[in-house]
């Protein structure tokens, strides 16, 4: 191990995160009132995790796994889905939003691809919402720490959920709770997309890799380093420049609405209560 | 100079074999009713099982993060709810914490002790964490004492709260109280995941089998279990002799009514092997820290 890598050591141990997720998922699902869970699968690493927890912890038939196919996703996406669904033996079901997106699209067809893509994540997180109820679940979160500081997720789509267990979890850490989960090997070893429009890949798409990004932001956030020691112990300024921005621009999608306070009480300001309030 | 003898050495010390029940609960969050309930059960299962003493952990009766819940969970050290379960504890000592009212209406993060149904003592947390994400100053007011007080069946005991245990000046006041049983009743959330053990619980154990040795005393660490808000509290309650052994230690993550029992002529023989509180220089301790205060305060 380089002495770099000692500082910025992303080791996690999977068995126990996994002892903590599980329980954590049991606990917040209950107090909430419910004993199923609902996740959007796309055949990623991300989602595969969460169904791969969801299912350790609730019991296969307690997890409904949704795929919401557009037509332009690629056969690696359905094919990799079903490995995760079928290797569980969790609830399945497929529901496309090629009709509604083309339909609403037809409208508008000067759209970029990327208002297409937002389209579609929260057309995504309507779905799982109203699936949701007649599952009588509550829809998992798998947007991963990584992705969630840099702001690379549709707000209020596929960002939305009511519980996360994989959040304060880094793409880099995911892998290693993936392996230890059984997760197909095709999963682990493809590069990781959205799927957003043909051919995309998020390490295109961002312009650096997550294996180096998650050791930066591991020093930025975690640790706290400051830019001049980013810079000193080898990450690009430009680097450390364009994260550091990513992280502030995106904090909006981390954050309810911005209220206007003009009582006493306003909420989350100081009308303070945790969501597990009386549970 | 010789001091007088401090009032544990006129206290009487702890005798034969103790049995002390460690209720590593998951509190529901902000409800007492229910919480209260727990404890009734916790406190039977205590009884069937010969304890002397039952430890439930800090904030047991109202669950953690309470942030504007606070005044609604508060209770009196001498209210009825109190009265209740030092009566369903019969002669069975109990360590309970909750949320104290005083007459002037602050809150504090509190634990009591009661035995015999009378409450012997009542520890108010002194270090209110604000930080990372602790934000206890906002809801809760300091206490202003660390003190051991002497019980019928544990020599003389000291009760610290979470983050007191972390303040080495807490541990050795306890050390110049000369306790024979500190206890530390927690809150702790999991932080940490790299393994085998979870951080926070890694830093608790060593701070338990330190302080033990130091203090050549009985370290009883109770933590809760259960989730609030995606945090993890890991539990681990553990109970440490004074040579820095495990005595019994409850399972981490889970519910559990762990029992340590010990023999308290190990106090005896550990202090036979390393008398560190006899041989304490404690005026020293005084006279040094009043010219630090004479530096930093009076200048």
């Amino acid at each position: 191990m380089k002495s770099e890598d000692a500082k910025i050591d992303l080791r996690i141990d999977p068995e126990l995160v996994t002892e903590i997720l599980t329980r954590f998922l049991r606990e917040e699902i209950r107090r909430a009132g419910f004993q199923h869970a609902v996740v959007g699968v796309s055949g990623g690493i991300d989602s595969s995790v969460v169904v791969y927890l969801a299912a350790r912890s609730l019991g296969p038939e307690n997890v409904l796994a949704l795929t919401m196919p557009y037509k332009t996703s690629s056969e690696a996406t359905r094919s990799d889905s079903r490995s995760v669904i079928e290797s569980l033996g969790v609830q399945h079901r497929d529901v496309p939003i090629a009709e509604q997106i083309d339909d609403y699209f037809a409208r508008f067809p000067d759209a970029s691809r990327m208002r297409l893509a937002n389209k579609c994540a929260r057309e995504r997180m309507t779905v799982l919402y109203d699936q949701s109820a007649a599952f009588e679940g509550l829809v998992l979160g798998t947007s991963n720490k990584s992705e969630l500081l840099l702001g690379y997720g549709t707000q209020y789509g596929d960002m939305a959920s009511a519980i996360n267990p994989i959040g304060d979890l880094y793409k880099t850490q995911l892998y290693q709770l993936a392996a230890y989960l059984g997760v197909p090997e095709a999963i682990r070893a493809k590069t990781p997309t959205g799927d957003l429009w043909v051919g995309q890949t998020d390490e295109d798409e961002l312009g650096f890799t997550y294996a180096e990004v998650d050791r930066l932001l591991a020093l930025m956030v975690d640790r706290r380093w400051r830019r001049p020691e980013l810079i000193a112990t080898g990450f690009a300024a430009e680097l450390v420049d364009r994260v550091a921005t990513l992280v502030r621009r995106n904090h909006y999608k981390r954050r309810m609405p911005v209220i206007a306070k003009l009582s006493f009480r306003t909420m989350d300001r100081d009308f303070r209560y945790a969501r597990d309030w009386g549970t | 100079m010789t001091p007088a003898p401090s009032s544990a050495e006129t206290s009487t010390g702890p005798r034969g074999p103790l049995r002390v029940a460690m209720a590593q609960i998951a509190p529901r969050l902000g409800d007492r009713e229910w919480n209260f309930r727990l404890h009734l059960d916790q406190i039977r299962a205590a009884r069937a099982a010969d304890a002397d003493l039952v430890v439930f952990p800090e904030l047991s009766l109202t669950g953690y993060f309470l942030r504007d819940m606070v005044p609604d969970v508060a209770i009196r050290a001498d209210g009825p709810e109190i009265e209740e379960l030092l009566a369903a504890a019969g002669r069975t000592a109990v360590v309970v914490g909750f949320v104290e009212e005083s007459p002037r209406h602050r809150f504090y993060n509190a634990a009591l002790y009661a035995e015999g149904g009378r409450v012997v003592h009542v520890h108010r947390k002194v270090y209110l964490p604000t930080y990372g994400l602790f934000d206890e100053q906002r809801y809760f007011a300091a206490g202003d004492r660390i003190r051991a007080f002497d019980t019928a069946g544990f020599g003389r005991v000291g009760i610290l709260i979470c983050e007191d245990f972390w303040h080495l000046s807490a541990a050795a006041i306890m050390q110049a109280e000369e306790v024979d049983v500190l206890l530390c009743v927690a809150n702790s959330p999991a932080r940490g995941v790299q393994g085998p053990k979870i951080r926070t619980a890694e830093t608790y154990d060593h701070l338990a089998r330190t302080f033990a040795q130091l203090l050549g005393a009985v370290v009883i660490v109770v933590n809760r279990v259960g989730f609030e808000d995606g945090l993890c509290f890991w539990g681990g309650s553990k109970a440490t002799g004074p040579d820095g052994r495990t005595i019994a230690e409850a399972p981490m993550l889970d519910a559990a009514l762990a029992i340590a029992e010990f023999d308290t002529a190990e106090l005896r023989r550990q202090r036979l092997i390393a008398p560190l509180a006899r041989d304490e220089r404690l005026l020293l301790t005084i006279e040094e820290l009043q010219r630090i205060k004479r530096l930093r305060y009076e200048v």
